[in-house]
């Protein structure tokens, strides 16, 4: 199997399982799920998920440990979320900083 | 161009419906991220078109095509795109005493557009009485969900074909900008002390294990730092409150 069928595969079963979840919500009766635990564990899986890309997309290459002009291209951005950026904006700002970092030979 | 000519059909909007297209504009902008960054990882424009169509679901998109760009594998994609939308189940709940009754052919549409926009906006609705609450409520579901949906798609297509043109990504600081995207949706959220807890311990688990374990995998076990930190919080807060009614 090539690899641009299993990205297909892999697309319509994380599209399905998406559909699934959000659907299940709208059907099941509220006292089921209606427990402040599951609530506070899936707003914690949540933050712990976007934690992890966010650490891996900033500081790893395939399997190494790298620090390079992510590291200050997120830095730039994370200035700008405390300063309130919009969303795209810091998403500007921080690989206008990476790029600029690169193309003066650096990262 | 005369500028005054939209206001007057601005002005018929009700103040739900303009916040919903407030809110489907600004979600519908950083679909141009997701596109670039889509078929800069490695999907094409159609495989990146499809995830928004069909996924629809913001933090689930950006984290498939982080996998897809660190090399891991399809299996791994699914389950963290899976993962990091439980949240959107939770909505449904969440909205049930606004929401229902629907018949099955809405909650079908209900479910494809019950996301953190629409759910934010459906629950941010306030009314004098129980009827005009719910009429708001509706509304500010269905316009956000709708507008959402067409914004982020199309803007996802100009995006992608944007992308293509990019050439080399990491010359454009578009491997920083997928982790300003990240760092962006969790912002928000970083709200309390345990959420920052559990961020920091989710980072550390991903960076310790990213040497040793195949790519997706740590990102993964991140969420094994969320469930044990709920766990434990919940039981505390438990103990805390004994002898409350």
């Amino acid at each position: 199997m090539s690899a641009y069928v299993m990205w297909w595969i892999a697309i319509g079963a994380a599209a399905a399982l998406s559909f699934a979840t959000k659907l299940a919500g709208h059907l099941v009766p509220s006292r089921v799920v209606d427990n402040p635990r599951i609530h506070a564990i899936a707003a914690l899986i949540t933050v712990a998920l976007l934690a992890a890309l966010t650490a891996v997309q900033t500081f790893t290459t395939a399997q190494e440990l790298i620090f390079d002009a992510r590291v200050v291209g997120l830095a730039a951005g994370t200035l700008a979320l405390m300063l309130r950026a919009p969303f795209l904006v810091v998403v500007c700002i921080a690989a206008a900083v990476a790029a600029s970092l690169r193309a003066l030979g650096w990262g | 161009m005369d500028s005054r000519l939209p206001r007057p059909a601005l002005r018929r909007l009700s103040p739900t419906q303009q916040q919903a297209l407030g809110v489907s504009v600004a979600t519908g902008a950083y679909g141009l991220s997701f596109g670039a960054l889509s078929v800069t990882a490695g999907l094409d424009v159609w495989q990146t078109q499809a995830l928004s169509l069909l996924l629809f679901t913001g933090g689930s998109q950006f984290a498939f095509i982080g996998i897809v760009a660190a090399g891991g594998g399809g299996a791994a994609a699914v389950a963290t795109s899976t993962l990091l939308g439980i949240r959107n189940g939770f909505y449904g709940v969440a909205l049930a005493p606004l929401m229902r009754p629907l018949s099955w052919r809405t909650r079908v549409a209900a479910a494809h557009v019950t996301i953190d926009e629409s759910t934010a906006v459906a629950l941010a609705q306030r009314g004098s009485t129980a009827a005009i609450l719910k009429a708001r409520a509706r509304q500010g579901f269905w316009w956000t969900g709708i507008g959402v949906f067409v914004a982020w798609n199309a803007i996802t297509l100009l995006g992608a074909l944007a992308g293509q043109r990019l050439g080399d990504p990491t010359a454009w600081g578009l491997d920083a900008a997928a982790a300003a995207a990240f760092l962006a949706l969790l912002w928000p959220r970083l709200d309390h002390n345990v959420h920052i807890w559990v961020a920091a311990g989710a980072t550390a688990v991903a960076l310790a294990l990213t040497p040793v374990a195949p790519a997706g995998v740590p990102i993964m076990a991140a969420a094994v730092v969320a469930i044990a930190a709920g766990t434990l919080t919940y039981r505390r807060h438990k103990t805390s409150d004994e002898g409350a009614p």
